[in-house]
């Protein structure tokens, strides 16, 4: 029964294994974050000084709508579909995803929605130029034709998350070892199960969007055309029913990431498990009604504007409980400084500041002059940039010797951290001065006043844009000529069902299942993590 | 790996992260010291203008409140985190401890931050309600966001213009040096009398926009078919800029806000100023001009209003902007240009001129394409024609 | 919880990498088709999905058939199934909430209800707020010359005398007919392993489904022709296609599903405790049932 992978691109291509399918999405949202990062290095060029050099308003706008687009739904997204399939299979015991067929498709149809996506930059009339929150009527009546690829990529973006999380459910659901209980189940498992759940429920809702948007385009519907008794502001509650989801989406899995590296550097169990997931499950449950808090400026009477800016505020709450539960598991550890934890606790404090601001945005009177401004902008990058791509980051270092039995050169991963971290900061921490001081978004040229900083957030821009080629190099490196490793656990404090397979583990693990009644909490035991080398293959 | 190396790992942390702090805190912290002893209303450069409106004080007072409440946060936090980093090293022999659940500790770091959230929503409701409150206002200006200009209209008293870019496009594509006020310059400005309630109903013609006046702590979408309202009382006269914040297209960044304020009785006379041009304006349309005349005042007229899309050269930019040079439409039967220049083309952001531009400019301008960049069509529109062909509708 | 003694773990697969194809190529032709109105690479697209859906499903039977899937995949397959029906829920919520936010904010609004008191004034000179909206503020402003035009008459209970001409009652009868027979074929197979009586009830089943159809496109062409309502007659002809119609295909897919399952039933591929294709296709139907009824109280009723 278990056999290796099969020859060739044959084996990428046709392939059913959680491993390759997961190893199929890394890549590929790397590669997108590459493409992503791109375009954000234009915008960045362009607004280095005041006066239009590089590229004429109309194409920056479609720059920054791809770079949006792209790193969201082609970079962030599947990066973190790609963990949940390398890992959730090896942190349950169980032999593969659900419905392994249905994992190959949902990555397929990802290259082409991608492909056909960044071609419209190369159409009669540009690429989406509408902002990654399209809204209409600038993404219907004033759109160019090359709109109506948009709204059919999305459509099978939305078709790929829907299977993606389909499949991640019934794996979880279904699929677990006996004796992984759900309070037994590792973090990361936990926060992508209601991450799956908030994507199932919300990209249908993305779908009826952008289908809306093809029928008033097209076909003469009304949706969002006052002229008929449509509204242009149904858009945008339909498109934040979406969107604030989403950006937990966003960053959910990347909390279940921290919830795993922080324990195992502090060599300590994470603290207040169970409050951590009732945590989650809360900001999963108030991301569905906070929506409007993007939409304070439209003209929402003051009942419905009162009303989203205190649920709004209220997930700070659980938020902090993460937070105080990972500083916690830090506090009486014994902490040391690797690649993976340097990452992850820059992390934490990059997000929570993203968070601050988070909440200083969600305060309906003065989002008066943060709304639509670099402070929003420096918001998100944090919670975002620090946050997602942080964690991923912090991921791979951690995970990589696992995946391929080398290890990663530290004094290579700490100066990708450093740079990383500072040219970070070079590059954000400014824009919240600029949202400030007045400076909008989607400014393709702006006043002079804004001059000095627009230059230093350049300037960080391309340090930490740098620092992703050391990433790169640091993982060809290892994949390539790093050093082998075969004991199954890579970091001494780690504890975990992965952490006891072969280093690499063999491209069929459990193919049956290991017996984990006797697990007591959702940490293994030390004799436990003796005792279950074996159960990998036999 | 040598414990010394990772020691100063740890510094380096710390130190980042204190200076990090320390730099927010004193950027922020001196520049709320100045604005405290200037009173300054120009866009400081680190935080949120005081400004100059009842409604921008509190504003700005619920900003810093909730900032310092943040830092206050963010400094327990980070304080108990850097603590941990430093004496529960691994590298100095610190050992984990057994302490992963405490139900006391959960619920106290639960409860505490929602009286917290409490204390910060009580002011930001005050503030949202006297936000809201448009009632009582003097005057009403209806103002129109369009691509990509602001079009304001006196409600009642028949005053209404367009307000445009005067930035030159050679400051834009750096062939000029740029000026002081560098695209945040416009031809009309808005003009409102001090120590009134103004009312603004806002409403966009084309696509959604956003007006935006910092020094005001107003900002409110220009949606498309609804209105939407917003006021301001601004305590102290001067010129005040501010932008459109919601994207619009390729202009967004070019169709920036500048409003006077003026003593009352000044304003006034504005106003009936502003009346009188109008009637002046409407006079002339029964003169009949020399072709010069129109061709000059419409070169300027239709570098203001044309020239963002069809370009100054008349070239456009194909295929989202067709060149006007050569077109068939600019150099067939003067109908037709009529129809277009009057009506626009529905569905495309060419918009109806017609109700924007005065009969005098919009003849002027025709008469400009018709004749420029070797349309040499050598006729005239005269500002009666344009006058017969609307009311002919 | 699992206590197989052996994982299933699938073989490697062809199917999804042309399936992705295919969906890419019927997504790229539907740009191309809008934009250029041609629509034949979409059509080849859609044809290659259906062959491709045919294949799969055909693996699917085929490996069912020889015994290969264990009781856990099979409750993959379940929980894959309600989580799809869920996912659809959503996209339905989508468009009932438009229709919700169309009717009782947007439109009062614009007829000048709470914050939107300046709308009739300064914009849609004229306009009322009433639903049904026949008579667009678009009309209200530009008469005959408005892009939309509402419809004459609405398509709303038309009181007791006129019921029996009154096709949605007819269809919400045929539908809710259907959610019943398909049951009775279901009880009838697993209480009682009565194939006849199945394939029977599942007969009826298919054939209400397709009067359903029928009763609709009737019902389109009555709105078309009589009533003047359009797909183009502002919010009211929007949202009463959009809604109607996409319950329409789902109609379609569910009546496919279960014409299927006949012909699987005729090959002898059901027995009492293995027929796991047909419930999925008969809990597909249940909701599609649902959301008519939605339909019928919140398009037609109220
Ligand atoms: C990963 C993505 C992510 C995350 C996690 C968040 C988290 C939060 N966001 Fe953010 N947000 C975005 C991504 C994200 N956001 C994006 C992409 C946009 C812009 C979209 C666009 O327009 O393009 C946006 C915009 C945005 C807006 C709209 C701004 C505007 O356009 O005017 C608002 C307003 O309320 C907001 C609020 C919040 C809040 C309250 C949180 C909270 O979840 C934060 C909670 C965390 C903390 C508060 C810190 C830790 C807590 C403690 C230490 C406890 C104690 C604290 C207190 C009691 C204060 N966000
Ligand atoms: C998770 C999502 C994500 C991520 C990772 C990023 C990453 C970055 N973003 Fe992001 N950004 C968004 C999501 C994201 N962004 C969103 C949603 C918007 C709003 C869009 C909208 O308004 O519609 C936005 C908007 C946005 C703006 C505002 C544009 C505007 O309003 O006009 C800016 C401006 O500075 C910016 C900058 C950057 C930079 C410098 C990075 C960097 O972190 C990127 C670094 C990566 C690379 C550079 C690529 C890899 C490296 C190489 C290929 C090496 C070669 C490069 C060099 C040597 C320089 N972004
Ligand atoms: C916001 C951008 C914009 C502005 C400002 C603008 N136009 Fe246009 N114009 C367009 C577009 C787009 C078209 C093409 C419309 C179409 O699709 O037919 C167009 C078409 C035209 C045409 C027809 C050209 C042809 O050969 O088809 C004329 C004439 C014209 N505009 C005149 C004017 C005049 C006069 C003004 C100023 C008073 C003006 N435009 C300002 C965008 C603009
Ligand atoms: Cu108008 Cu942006
Ligand atoms: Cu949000």
């Amino acid at each position: 029964m278990a056999h290796g992978p099969a020859k060739g691109i044959t084996r990428w291509l046709f392939t059913t294994n959680h491993k390759d399918i997961g190893t199929l999405y890394l890549w590929f949202s790397f590669a997108m974050f590459i493409l992503g990062g791109f375009f954000a290095m234009v915008i960045r060029a362009e607004l280095f000084e005041p006066g239009m050099q590089l590229v004429r308003p109309e194409f920056f706008n479609q720059m920054t709508t791809m770079h949006g687009l792209v790193m969201v739904f082609g970079a962030i997204m599947p990066s973190f579909v790609g963990l949940a399939n390398w890992m959730i299979p090896l942190m349950i015991g169980a032999p593969d995803m659900a419905l392994p067929r249905m994992n190959n498709l949902s990555f397929w149809i990802l290259p082409p929605a991608f492909l056909m996506l960044a071609s419209t930059l190369f159409m009669e009339g540009g690429g989406p130029n509408f902002g990654w929150t399209f809204y209409a009527p600038l993404s219907t009546t004033y759109a160019p034709d090359s709109v109506n690829f948009f709204i059919f990529a999305i459509h099978i973006m939305g078709a790929s998350s829907i299977m993606g999380s389909i499949n991640i459910v019934a794996t979880v659901l279904n699929m677990r070892a006996p004796g992984m209980t759900m309070m037994k189940m590792p973090l990361f498992v936990w926060t992508w199960l209601i991450t799956a759940f908030l994507l199932i429920a919300v990209m249908p809702v993305l779908a009826g969007a952008v289908t809306m948007m093809l029928m008033d385009i097209n076909f003469g519907t009304a949706f969002f055309d006052a002229a008929g008794g449509g509204d242009p502001v149904l858009f945008q509650h339909i498109f934040w029913f979406f969107g604030h989801p989403e950006v937990y989406i966003i960053i959910l899995p990347a909390f279940g990431v921290i919830s795993e590296i922080i324990p195992t550097f502090s060599r300590k169990p994470l603290f207040g498990y169970a409050s951590m997931v009732y945590a989650t499950s809360a900001i999963a449950f108030l991301s569905f009604i906070v929506w409007a808090h993007h939409m304070f400026l439209v003209g929402i009477p003051i009942s419905g504007q009162l009303y989203f800016m205190y649920a709004t505020m209220l997930i700070a709450v659980p938020t902090g409980v993460k937070v105080f539960n990972w500083v916690s598991t830090m506090f009486r550890g014994s902490i040391s400084y690797e690649t993976p934890m340097l990452f992850a606790i820059a992390f934490i404090v990059l997000f929570t500041l993203g968070g601050f601001t988070g909440l200083m945005l969600s305060i309906a009177p003065s989002d008066v002059q943060y709304h639509d401004t670099y402070f929003v902008v420096a918001h998100f990058h944090y919670v975002m940039v620090a946050g997602a791509v942080f964690s991923m980051s912090a991921a791979v270092y951690y995970w990589l010797p696992k995946w391929s039995g080398r290890m990663y050169s530290e004094a290579m991963g700490k100066l990708h951290f450093w740079v990383s971290f500072i040219g970070f900061n070079i590059t954000f921490f400014p824009q919240h001065f600029l949202g400030l001081a007045g400076m909008p978004r989607r400014y393709a040229d702006y006043a002079l006043q804004f001059a000095d900083w627009n230059m230093v957030s350049s300037i960080g821009a391309f340090i930490y844009g740098a620092s992703q080629i050391l990433f790169l190099y640091n993982v060809v490196a290892t994949i390539v000529a790093g050093k082998k490793v075969s004991e199954p656990k890579t970091w001494d404090g780690a504890n975990g069902l992965e952490w006891t397979l072969p280093t690499p583990p063999p491209y069929h693990t459990f193919t049956t299942p290991p017996d984990l009644r006797d697990l007591h909490d959702h940490q293994l035991t030390d004799d436990q993590m003796e005792e279950h080398p074996g159960s990998a293959t036999h | 790996m040598n414990s010394l190396f990772l020691r100063t790992e740890k510094r380096v942390i710390l130190r980042k992260t204190l200076r990090l702090f320390s730099l927010t805190f004193l950027a922020l912290s001196g520049v709320y010291v100045q604005a405290q002893q200037e009173e300054v209303s120009s866009t400081a450069l680190l935080n949120m203008p005081i400004g100059v409106s009842t409604i921008s004080h509190e504003i700005y007072n619920l900003h810093m409140l909730i900032f310092w409440i943040c830092v206050v946060i963010g400094v327990g936090v980070f304080g108990a985190m850097l603590w941990a980093m430093y004496f529960h090293r691994k590298s100095i022999g610190h050992e984990a401890e057994n302490w992963h659940e405490h139900l006391g500790v959960e619920l106290v770091w639960t409860i505490v931050p929602i009286f917290i959230l409490v204390a910060m929503a009580w002011p930001a409701t005050k503030t949202l309600i006297d936000l809201y409150d448009t009632s009582d206002a003097e005057i009403d200006i209806r103002v129109t966001g369009m691509q990509w200009k602001w079009q304001y209209e006196y409600l009642g008293e028949g005053v209404q213009y367009l307000s445009e870019l005067s930035t030159s496009l050679d400051e834009i594509y750096n062939i000029e040096p740029k000026g002081e006020f560098y695209l945040q310059e416009v031809n009309n400005h808005l003009v409102i009398p001090v120590d009134t309630k103004v009312r603004f109903l806002l409403t966009g013609a084309d696509v959604i926009h956003s007006f935006w006046v910092p020094d005001f702590a107003i900002k409110k979408d220009a949606i498309p078919g609804y209105i939407t309202e917003t006021w301001v009382e601004v305590t102290q006269t001067g010129v005040y800029r501010g932008e459109c914040t919601e994207l619009c297209g390729q202009g967004h960044a070019f169709m920036p806000v500048v409003v006077n304020v003026v003593e009352k009785d000044e304003y006034q006379f504005w106003l009936a100023e502003k009346k009188q041009e109008a009637l002046d304006i409407a006079a002339l349309t029964q003169v009949t001009f020399t072709m010069e005349e129109l061709v000059e005042r419409g070169e300027e007229a239709y570098l203001r209003s044309c020239a963002a899309c069809h370009q100054a050269n008349g070239q456009g930019i194909p295929p989202a902007f067709p060149a006007l040079a050569g077109s068939a439409i600019v150099t067939g039967p003067v109908e037709a240009h009529l129809e277009i220049g009057v009506n626009g083309v529905a569905g495309t952001v060419m918009q109806a001129f017609g109700p924007l531009l005065s009969e005098l400019d919009l003849a002027a301008i025709l008469t400009y394409q018709r004749n420029a960049w070797g349309n040499d069509m050598g006729d005239v529109v005269q500002p009666i024609d344009v006058y017969n062909y609307i009311q002919a509708q | 919880m699992s206590s197989e003694a052996e994982y299933y773990v699938p073989e490697q697969s062809k199917m999804p990498i042309l399936m992705a194809a295919s969906l890419g190529l019927a997504a790229y032709g539907g740009g191309h088709w809008m934009i250029t109105g041609e629509g034949w690479i979409c059509l080849l697209g859609i044809a290659a999905i259906a062959v491709m859906m045919y294949a799969w499903f055909s693996t699917v039977i085929d490996e069912n058939i020889r015994g290969l899937p264990n009781a856990q995949l099979k409750r993959s397959y379940v929980w894959g199934m309600s989580w799809f029906i869920f996912s659809e829920v959503m996209f339905f919520a989508a468009f009932f909430g438009a229709l919700f936010y169309l009717r009782n904010i947007a439109m009062p609004w614009l007829g000048g209800e709470g914050v939107g008191v300046n709308n009739p004034v300064l914009l849609w000179n004229g306009f009322e707020a009433e639903w049904p909206l026949l008579h667009t503020p678009d009309q209200a402003l530009n008469g005959e010359d408005a892009r939309f035009i509402g419809a004459h008459e609405s398509l709303a209970f038309p009181g007791w005398s006129n019921l029996l001409h009154w096709l949605p009652l007819w269809n919400t009868i045929v539908l809710i007919s259907s959610s019943f027979t398909v049951h009775i074929a279901h009880h009838a197979l697993k209480h009682g392993d009565n194939r006849k009586k199945f394939n029977l009830w599942l007969g009826i089943t298919v054939a209400l489904g397709v009067l359903f159809l029928i009763l609709q496109v009737a019902e389109y062409y009555e709105a078309y022709t009589h009533y003047g309502l359009k797909l183009t007659s502002g919010i009211y002809g929007t949202t009463f296609f959009m809604l109607t119609g996409f319950h329409g295909v789902h109609v379609t897919m569910g009546t496919l599903m279960l014409g299927i399952q006949l012909v699987r039933s005729y090959k002898g591929q059901f027995t009492s405790d293995d027929h796991f294709g047909f419930e999925m296709a008969s809990w597909y139907w249940h909701f599609v049932d649902v959301v008519w009824v939605m339909l019928f109280f919140f398009v037609y009723i109220l």
